[in-house]
């Protein structure tokens, strides 16, 4: 972005003006991330820097929410991590499943009503999630699946296949039919032809599809606040009760294991979208 | 001419035409077959229970549920004069056993909904009624208090019976039906519901044009810088994206506290006395820059998917003929940016609207948004009728602005990601 040399001067100003406020806006989505690593090893009880944090005193600072989180006693952290990653993980093969085999479908040409069918399955992403929660609640509730885990997992598959239905359809639009014909006319079924050529070509477009239904179900509160019981908490139901009742630094020490999560998460993501464009041939 | 032309058969001898038609019929039932599991699961599991609202929401059985011999008794009353002895010994017998349960409260908050006065004669009801005898229940009722004699104490009652009713919908916004049946205001001071309407309307409506302002800046940056520096700074879009929300909503709590960084900041830099710290949380202010912040990637992408498509050849060209570069943009550049302002604007609006984690945990009582009621409503007072129709008379906002939406710009143009 390096001006040219003859650029007037008030342009000039107006330039630099113009990276100060993009740095501004960029420290502002970044920053407050960053607050809580630090904070999450403070030796006190209190969410402010102590004097001896400012000082960067090596007493200051410590492990003993960590300790707290995994060893503290009567904590729900180890049963919230066991319950979101049982939910999120089936939510995610559930949402992946349902939502490739409905994207190939919507991607025919020969689909009837395509407009309203796509319009139906993504409306969940649409819908205010309170709305959709009182609805899935009304449902699980006749079905008597509430406060049970199928009932959540069932759940974040509606909210989760959206996405799914979403990524997927993106990669069939650029997906060269031709090359199942030429499967078939060899004489694969379509069932071998879909695992052994379709699949593996719309592969990065499934799994990031997949990323955001566990991102879906990972990080989901609202749903699952009316639908769960003591049983079923999940993260970010502690999260939620933590924050609503004392904000004590163990939840600083789990949003870091979590920003960590989110990271490799960001980092598998990206990968696989330059994969995905790599392979579809779009270059930069 | 075309009757002359031999039909074209296929090798089964079979005309061209209707094997096509077949093929194309059975590629057609083979696509939705694909689609159908997931159409059944949504349709089931989504659409019919948010039909089910839609029933739950004019379906006022809280009442009737309370009351059901006095509305069968009642049946055959005129609703002219007083009810005979059967509808007061029927509403003895529910009555006691409301009573019974504890729940005699809850009747007289429903009551007092449709006719204010309820909520003391049903109190003074509940002492007297262990001292009553067995028959002639009528004189006893009415001998508790004279409102019992009142017909229009009854009537209210009755106006409960209906199975269907649009009540809920018109206390959604704060009016209702009166002795009359005339759709009134609630008294002034007994508003609340309208104020959340418009408050969540207009942080929705700020918050989308504090990110606007934000992330067009920041997504022309994006889309023009050269990409080994672009994707560094997308990841300072991409990890808020992906953290989870109430990681951020934490940072936010500890940043805008009395004591946090934000505060030390300005006292800092002499903007506010050290013993005078504003409070920035449990207001509309935290309301306001959480979402904003948290809202911000769902304004930058689409805005950058939009810019990154449009050539920088067209901002010389506007230059070399003798714009000036705010000409040039304001001409050239910005008209193009339009679908995906559209898309940001939409997306984050809409995502606005119907915010309930942030606000209930950084807005306080005066940053709360109309989801936050409807959370209430389900999980604290259980009046899930009323929670229904405020659902749905926020699912039909959403709706028309997607309509409008889809009038304005069409939602072809929409791009995401």
């Amino acid at each position: 972005m390096a001006l040219p040399k003859y650029t007037e001067p008030h342009y000039r100003i107006w330039h630099y003006v113009y990276l100060t406020i993009c740095a501004a806006v960029f420290f502002f989505l970044i920053a407050p991330l960053f607050v809580i690593f630090p904070l999450s090893f403070n030796a006190e009880e209190f969410l402010v820097f102590s004097d001896g944090m400012k000082r960067l005193d090596p007493d200051a600072f410590s492990l003993r929410w960590y300790k707290d989180m995994i060893y503290g006693t009567k904590n729900p952290w180890g049963l919230a991590t066991k319950n979101s990653f049982i939910i999120a993980i089936f939510a995610t093969i559930g949402s992946v499943i349902l939502g490739t085999v409905a994207a190939l479908g919507l991607s025919s040409r020969h689909m009837p009503y395509k407009g309203l069918i796509m319009a139906v399955l993504i409306s969940p992403m649409i819908v205010p999630l309170i709305i959709s929660g009182v609805a899935i609640f009304f449902f699980m509730a006749k079905a008597g699946l509430a406060a049970t885990h199928l009932g959540i997992i069932l759940a974040h598959i509606i909210l989760g296949t959206p996405f799914v239905v979403i990524t997927v359809t993106a990669t069939l639009s650029g997906f060269d039919h031709s090359v199942t014909r030429a499967a078939a006319s060899l004489g694969s079924n379509p069932v071998n032809t879909f695992m052994k050529i379709t699949l593996p070509l719309i592969l990065p477009g499934v799994i990031s599809g997949g990323l955001f239904a566990f991102v879906t179900s990972f990080d989901e509160v609202v749903v699952v606040l009316f639908l769960a019981g003591l049983e079923n908490t999940t993260i970010p139901i502690q999260m939620w009760t933590g924050l609503r009742e004392q904000l004590s630094p163990t939840i600083l020490a789990v949003a870091t294991c979590l920003i960590i999560l989110s990271t490799l998460i960001l980092v598998t993501a990206e990968l696989l979208r330059r994969r995905s464009e790599r392979l579809r041939g779009i270059n930069r | 001419m075309s009757s002359e032309i031999k039909q074209i058969l296929t090798t089964d001898g079979i005309p061209l035409e209707v094997s096509l038609r077949k093929a194309e019929r059975r590629n057609k039932i083979k696509a939705f077959l694909l689609v159908a599991p997931l159409l059944l699961f949504i349709i089931i599991t989504y659409v019919f229970p948010i039909g089910d609202m839609l029933m739950r929401s004019v379906d006022d059985k809280m009442v009737t549920e309370m009351l059901p011999k006095t509305f069968k008794a009642m049946e055959k009353w005129d609703g002219k004069e007083l009810p005979d002895e059967e509808v007061f010994a029927a509403f003895h017998s529910d009555f006691i056993k409301l009573v019974d349960e504890k729940r005699e409260g809850k009747l007289s908050t429903q009551l007092n909904y449709t006719k204010n006065g309820f909520k003391s004669i049903i109190k003074k009801l509940r002492r007297k009624s262990k001292s009553f005898e067995e028959g002639n229940y009528k004189e006893q009722i009415m001998a508790v208090h004279k409102r019992w004699a009142n017909v229009e104490y009854w009537q209210a009652i009755k106006r409960r019976a209906p199975a269907y009713t649009g009540q809920k919908y018109l206390k959604g916004i704060d009016m209702f039906k009166n002795e009359n049946g005339e759709i009134v205001s609630v008294p002034e001071d007994r508003r609340i519901h309208r104020v959340l309407w418009l408050r969540t309307l207009e942080i929705a409506f700020f918050v989308t044009v504090f990110c606007f302002l934000m992330a067009y800046p920041i997504a022309h940056l994006l889309a023009t810088l050269p990409m080994k520096y672009s994707n560094l700074l997308m990841i300072c879009v991409l990890l808020p994206f992906w953290t989870s929300l109430l990681v951020r909503t934490a940072s936010w709590m500890i940043l805008l506290q009395q004591q946090g960084l934000v505060n030390d900041f300005f006292v800092g830099i002499g903007l506010v006395a050290d013993d005078n710290r504003p409070e920035m949380m449990f207001n509309k202010t935290g309301s306001y820059v959480a979402m904003t912040q948290i809202l911000l990637p769902f304004m930058v992408l689409p805005l950058y998917s939009v810019m990154k498509t449009i050539s920088p050849s067209l901002m010389r060209a506007g230059k070399s003929l003798g714009g000036t570069p705010f000409v040039a943009f304001w001409k050239v550049y910005f008209p193009l940016t339009i679908p995906g302002i559209g898309a940001g604007c939409l997306l984050v609006f809409i995502l606005a609207i119907g915010y309930y984690i942030t606000p209930a945990l950084v807005g306080g009582a005066s940053g709360t948004l109309i989801s936050n009621q409807i959370a209430f409503h389900m999980k604290s007072t259980l009046d899930w009728s009323f929670a229904s129709a405020m659902g749905l008379m926020l699912l039909t906002g959403v709706l028309a602005i997607y309509w409008v939406y889809n009038k304005l710009v069409g939602i072809d143009n929409i791009k995401l990601g």
